[in-house]
């Protein structure tokens, strides 16, 4: 599985390091508030409101450098907006990514 | 130029307004989560350019732009690139950005606000009033296009197929519709308060009942657009 990485955060911020940890903090504020948001949306069955925030999730986790992930999380923004879960596994996976690698941060 | 950005997710205003910080004459006046909390903000100051999300919740950024009668340029920030040909079929938007948004690409859209900002638009093909950026009008009378300052006009009315505008200094006459001149001029100056008549909010002398004296001119006031006009006034 790949690894997310700051090289986006890093390249758009131009040095200014202020701004990067303020971006980081604002990335680990939101995304557990989305991922929770998602999950809620999937236990009760609204597809379409899981999707919009699947398609939240997918800017951060293309921030994160995540290519692959970002394809498979646009199969399955797609396949929610059907009302199907197909890739749901591999979505959440990636989450769990996400979730680990900003504790690090 | 000033600008405003409207996105539901935090991390995304974030960035664009940090990529703002490389452009001298660009000025973040305000960041919103939904563009409803926008629209309030943008008839009460003067917004030349707005970077706006496509997919929010309730209220898109299409939906925001589609209650707009002026729409300042706009700069579409999004995850998706599904939308690009609906977007391009609006005038107002300068170009699609796709998230997360480079410095480079965001420089170059930057470019082609500015390139915008100082051109003169004409429409030719429906074009009796044309605009042109600022505050000018152009009006197509005996073949040629005379330049209206906006803020001077303060009455049109409809005659038939043709338009009386008022001015300060003049009055014209012209092949139009008053639905044609409603879009071209600016919503926060001016208000149709009656199906023959457009305002400007500015320059009203008093109301009373369902009339408005602005000059020296009485016009009416449809029953339908009085408590919008109402909210226009700063009522004491």
């Amino acid at each position: 599985m790949e690894k997310p990485n700051l090289s986006y955060i890093c390249s758009m911020s131009g040095g200014n390091k202020e701004f990067e940890q303020k971006l980081i903090q604002i990335i680990k504020n939101e995304f557990p508030t989305e991922k929770k948001k998602y999950l809620n949306y999937l236990k009760v069955g609204d597809y379409k409101r899981a999707a919009e925030k699947v398609h939240k999730i997918k800017h951060k986790i293309s921030i994160l450098g995540l290519a692959k992930s970002y394809r498979l999380t646009v199969n399955y923004e797609n396949n929610l907006i059907d009302n199907k879960t197909v890739g749901q596994k591999d979505f959440e996976d990636v989450l769990q990514i996400i979730t680990d690698f900003l504790e690090t941060l | 130029m000033n600008s405003i950005i409207i996105d539901d997710e935090a991390t995304a205003r974030a960035i664009i307004s940090q990529l703002c910080t490389n452009i001298t004459e660009l000025t973040v006046l305000e960041e919103f989560p939904n563009a409803i909390q926008a629209i309030k903000y943008i008839n009460q100051n003067d917004v030349d350019l707005i970077f706006l999300d496509i997919h929010m919740p309730d209220f898109t950024g299409f939906d925001f732009i589609d209650s707009l009668k002026n729409p300042p340029k706009i700069i579409l920030t999004t995850s998706d690139s599904n939308f690009a040909i609906q977007a391009f079929e609006y005038d107002c938007i300068v170009d699609y950005l796709i998230k997360p948004v480079g410095l480079d690409r965001f420089m170059k859209a930057i470019e082609k606000a500015k390139s915008i900002k100082s051109a003169i638009k004409v429409k030719t093909a429906s074009g009796k009033v044309e605009t042109s950026s600022g505050n000018d009008l152009y009006v197509n009378i005996d073949r040629r296009l005379i330049k209206i300052d906006v803020t001077s006009i303060y009455l049109v009315e409809a005659k038939g197929d043709y338009i009386h505008v008022k001015t300060e200094n003049k009055n014209y006459t012209v092949h139009s519709s008053l639905k044609k001149i409603e879009e071209k001029l600016p919503g926060n100056l001016f208000l149709k308060v009656h199906r023959s008549y457009i305002i400007n909010v500015d320059k009203i002398i008093d109301i009373e009942d369902n009339s408005v004296l602005i000059k020296k001119d009485v016009i009416p006031v449809s029953r339908s657009k009085r408590p919008e006009l109402m909210k226009r006034l700063n009522l004491l």
